[in-house]
């Protein structure tokens, strides 16, 4: 007999299992850059920051009171449009996503406090690790061209979740298109 | 039934697959042997004296470590009468005939205050010469450590490695939204839960003193690196920049970590202390670097990198900070792990379509591909080089499994209705 099947099966000594949930906090955390104070002093820096590319979103979606604005959330408003999707292997944001970028970007513009996280996500294709660089590299892109078009970097982390957290489940193209992306996410949303 | 037709496109043959309907509570791993060396070692594993005082034994879990290194078989002692107990009572008539090179006998006598005394000696069968020998002094309850004790003692001095059956394992399970971080005995037995989260965990990486594990959890909406102690279960933010966080890797001393961090922009190397101190710049590249694996001497870096157009695998020389690319066949090769023997490195290669693992000898630059995909990801290198541990796919579900370095034992490690991943291989036991 040179093959074996172990059927290792256990009274489940699992009695002893717990779990930690428990959050201690981070030892080593940067001031955190997307602040009310740094917003504003960003702002500020900004001086004459102006709003006349808000017309490119149609509505300036300007917010009052520090809040955000109804308009990030209004589906006939291009600001409630927070998903941007990428060719396979690419990092290039794609023309047809350019009016959408440029909206979030002069909405930081025109309300400094205001900070975004920009998520980046793959397909299932290839290592957890390298994926995660992979978004990370598709989520700075678009904060790239955000600051060209108005957003401060301060307004703007940039993090990566691989393929960690598909939207679609499939194996395919199909479902690989829909993985391969990047969400606009505001901060206190 | 499908899943046997999957195996046997690359197996050897499957003498038996008994899938027990009885499903192990949580995560628990079972192991399947599904493929072997070409020549297994006969050794005859004699049920110790008066081992059968107790409910759990010892010599049937020394006969299934033995078993799934894919090294030995066993041969039956059915008929030895009087059964042997100790290297003297041992005749090599009997186990001649039987074709055994090997016998294992040994004891077990009650010592009061619940201990017990356990004996074994190894004997060459062929000229009744014995080869290993031990007494240990325990508790019931340190039966299964004693047995993966036994079981390392006649690995090694039966084929000259040490073994690895007293090791450890951590994994990834995840059963509907909940991720679970385990650490289990080799051989899948006795899991348990580290770390729950309702976010994607991955990356365990284990320090080399054992102590503890680093990973990656998304659970605050963008990676975190985190240490947890085993002891306490105590845990740390060890890297909590802005941006993302992740692919931690211990430098072999225990005391800090290579990890990937974006704060500064792009995916880039940072050397960190354990306690999340003194973050330093390992490397600067214009493209991604990650992937950080420290070469066993603690001397160089193996990490992935896309400076060249695709990622391919470099090694940095921390003396002279000198980079060299490693690899060169194919547009996708990532994961590097170096193999603790200093030899070369294990890491995932793309085919056409195909991710599979393979090894590259650091002199020679040969490369041997080990398994044939279509989805195998996420490597971890048995202490004893031996055995490569490694994430797949079948049924649509994910699996461990478990190549040799020399590609012929190939198994399987199960979960039922759980997907597994994100092996890592832990330590020897100090």
């Amino acid at each position: 007999m040179r093959n074996f099947l172990i059927a290792a099966f256990v009274a489940a000594f699992l009695v002893g299992c717990q779990s930690t949930e428990t959050q201690s906090p981070a030892p080593i955390e940067e001031p955190a850059p997307g602040s009310a104070a740094a917003g504003a002093a960003a702002g500020a820096a900004a001086g004459g920051a102006t709003t006349s590319g808000a017309t490119t979103a149609g509505v300036s979606g300007a917010a009052t009171g520090g809040g955000l604005s109804p308009a990030l959330k209004d589906p006939k408003n291009i600001l409630s449009k927070r998903v941007i999707y990428f060719d396979y292997d690419s990092f290039v944001v794609k023309d047809e996503y350019r009016a959408q970028v440029e909206a979030h970007a002069k909405y930081l513009q025109t309300n400094r406090p205001a900070n975004i996280t920009l998520q980046g996500h793959t397909d299932e294709r290839g290592s957890r690790e390298y994926n995660i660089a992979l978004g990370q590299k598709r989520a700075d892109a678009v904060k790239q061209l955000m600051r060209v078009l108005g957003g401060t970097e301060v307004q703007i982390e940039t993090v990566s979740f691989g393929k960690e957290k598909p939207k679609a489940s499939g194996h395919d193209e199909s479902s690989w298109a829909q993985n391969r992306r990047v969400e606009i996410i505001y901060v206190g949303e | 039934m499908p899943r046997l037709l999957r195996l046997a496109r690359f197996l050897l043959p499957l003498v038996a697959l008994a899938l027990l309907a009885v499903a192990p509570a949580r995560a628990q791993l079972d192991i399947d042997i599904i493929g072997g060396s070409g020549t297994l070692t006969p050794i005859a594993i004699v049920p110790f004296e008066n081992e059968n005082n107790w409910p759990l034994g010892i010599t049937g879990i020394v006969g299934a470590d033995l078993v799934r290194s894919g090294l030995f078989k066993l041969v039956d002692y059915a008929g030895v009468v009087p059964r042997p107990a100790r290297a003297e009572d041992l005749r090599a008539d009997d186990w001649r005939s039987r074709g055994a090179d090997a016998v294992v006998v040994g004891s077990m006598r009650a010592q009061g205050e619940g201990r017990v005394e356990v004996r074994f000696a190894l004997v060459d069968a062929v000229k009744m010469k014995q080869l290993a020998a031990m007494t240990y002094v325990v508790t019931p309850a340190q039966f299964r450590a004693t047995a993966h004790k036994i079981a390392d003692a006649i690995y090694e001095a039966l084929t000259g490695d040490v073994g690895v059956f007293s090791t450890r394992i951590a994994y990834i399970a995840k059963q509907g939204p909940r991720y679970q971080l385990y650490v289990a005995e080799a051989d899948g037995y006795n899991a348990q839960v580290v770390v729950t989260s309702n976010e994607p965990l991955l990356s365990p990486a284990w320090s080399p003193d054992g102590t503890r594990i680093a990973y990656v959890s998304l659970e605050n909406k963008k990676p975190v690196v985190y240490v947890q102690s085993l002891e306490t279960g105590r845990r740390q933010a060890l890297a909590n920049f802005r941006g993302s966080n992740s692919a931690p890797a211990w430098a072999p001393d225990s005391r800090r970590l290579a990890v990937t961090l974006t704060k500064d922009g792009g995916s880039q190397l940072f050397l960190i202390n354990a306690d999340g101190s003194g973050v330093q710049r390992l490397l600067a590249s214009p493209g991604i670097d990650t992937e950080a694996n420290f070469t066993p001497d603690g001397k160089s870096v193996l990490f992935t990198s896309d400076r060249g157009g695709t990622p391919q695998i470099y090694r940095l020389s921390l003396g002279s900070n000198a980079v060299e690319r490693m690899t060169f066949e194919g547009g996708y090769n990532v994961s590097a792990r170096a193999t603790p023997d200093g030899k070369g490195f294990v890491f995932v290669r793309r085919d056409g379509g195909r991710f599979q693992l393979a090894i590259q000898d650091f002199a020679t630059r040969q490369v041997q591909v080990l398994t044939s995909g279509p989805l195998d990801e996420s490597p971890s290198v048995s202490p004893n080089s031996k055995l490569i541990l490694y994430a797949a796919e079948q049924g649509g579900r994910g699996i461990l499994a478990a190549v040799s370095s020399d590609g012929r034992v190939k198994q399987r490690l199960v979960a039922p209705a759980t997907d597994v991943r994100e092996p890592a291989w832990g330590p020897l036991p100090r």
